[in-house]
């Protein structure tokens, strides 16, 4: 017999089904924080047989000193110009129109004394052991900031609809499926064979 | 007719506390899932660096961590306020580097070695000898693959 005053009780019984999906929901949503950093590969150890010879105009000089001021090419820059300085030494394309060398894609100023090609061109960074980490990252981001500028500009101009450095995302990201993996891989290899990442860290002997 | 009289007004049906252990244990599922365990206490400062141009470290299982910055309070007293380098739990040597990173990269399966990236988690105050020596050691393993691991920001903010 129902009771009298009182409300009926409520019925929990769906109370576990309901905390399940919530659990459910939120360990399929809730991301655990990842780092993020920057990507560097270091020179193999073993040393090249034959000393490889590199035109000084195809060597971009990067020194930073202890005290973490700059010299670029020999000149004194400010940290805040090293960006638009790499972008034109890589993008200048100074080898003669007709030469195997000459790059086509370029926009830069295709001054003779500087780069001939961006697959040429080689940043070299040098610093001293007192040197803080700070301004490394700073200058090693600042580089790469040249280097995602220039291939954002051909992922452009090829007529992909995302930037280069949406499509490296997209491609280290888990959840991409293989098959838009796989298609991203060829056009993130083009577009790397075009601006070739060539930071180096050693001596690089001069000619 | 008076079965389903309708109780009066004005009295406050008692909730019903039957559901609370599930939502206690909802709670404590979700914790118990988002919580990523410190492995280990860090015995250095490590402030990283900021910078704008930064990758995801995706896939953790194939990372190898290597801290380096100013001993902590506790431990300035006895190691000093130059920095140093921590693996796992405790201070080493620049030497153990390389070891302490094939040690590392063996204890993963087979099929990922190869692709083992080492996180550099270096305090933004700390010199670059003692960087430039961990990365000696590295290339001495073939540990070719690194990542500078930052906070992600304007990289200029880094000078202040």
């Amino acid at each position: 017999m129902a009771r009298r005053g009182g409300a009926p009780e409520v019925n929990a019984g769906s109370m576990a089904d309901i905390a399940f999906l919530l659990l459910i929901f939120f360990l399929v949503t809730t991301t655990i924080e990842t780092d993020a950093g920057l990507d560097r590969m270091l020179p193999p150890l073993e040393e090249l047989d034959e000393q490889v010879l590199i035109k000084q105009r195809n060597i971009f000089e990067v020194q930073v000193s202890e005290d973490g001021q700059l010299l670029v090419e020999e000149e004194l820059t400010p940290l805040t110009e090293l960006k638009a300085k790499a972008v034109a030494f890589l993008d200048n394309g100074g080898a003669a129109q007709g030469s195997p060398n000459y790059c086509d894609y370029c926009k830069g100023e295709r001054d003779p004394d500087s780069s001939d090609d961006p697959v040429k061109a080689i940043i070299s960074l040098k610093n001293d052991r007192k040197t803080k980490y700070s301004v490394y990252v700073t200058v090693q981001n600042e580089l790469v900031a040249a280097y995602n500028e220039l291939r954002n500009r051909e992922a452009k101009r090829l007529g992909y609809n995302m930037t280069f450095t949406e499509m490296d995302a997209e491609y280290s990201n888990q959840e991409t499926p293989d098959d838009v993996k796989e298609k991203l891989k060829i056009r993130i290899k083009k577009i790397q064979d075009l601006f070739p990442m060539k930071l180096s860290e050693a001596e690089t002997n001069k000619n | 007719m008076s079965k389903f009289k309708k109780k009066k007004d004005g009295e406050l049906p008692p909730v019903s506390t039957a559901s609370l252990p599930d939502i206690v244990f909802m709670l404590l599922f979700f914790f118990m899932t988002v919580t990523v365990m410190k492995d280990s206490e860090p015995l250095v400062d490590n402030e990283l660096p900021k910078a704008s141009e930064t990758k995801k470290l995706e896939k953790k299982d194939r990372i190898v961590y290597i801290y380096v910055g100013k001993p902590t309070e506790k431990y300035q007293r006895v190691y000093g306020t130059e920095a140093k380098i921590q693996l796992n739990d405790k201070f080493a040597n620049v030497s153990e580097v390389g070891d302490y990173v094939l040690e590392e990269i063996a204890k993963k399966p087979q099929e990922i070695q190869n692709a083992v990236t080492t996180s550099l988690k270096i305090d933004k105050n700390a010199n670059m000898g003692i960087v430039m020596d961990i990365k000696e050691q590295l290339r001495k393993v073939n540990a070719l693959k690194v990542n500078y691991t930052t906070y992600e920001g304007n990289a200029f903010d880094n000078l202040k």
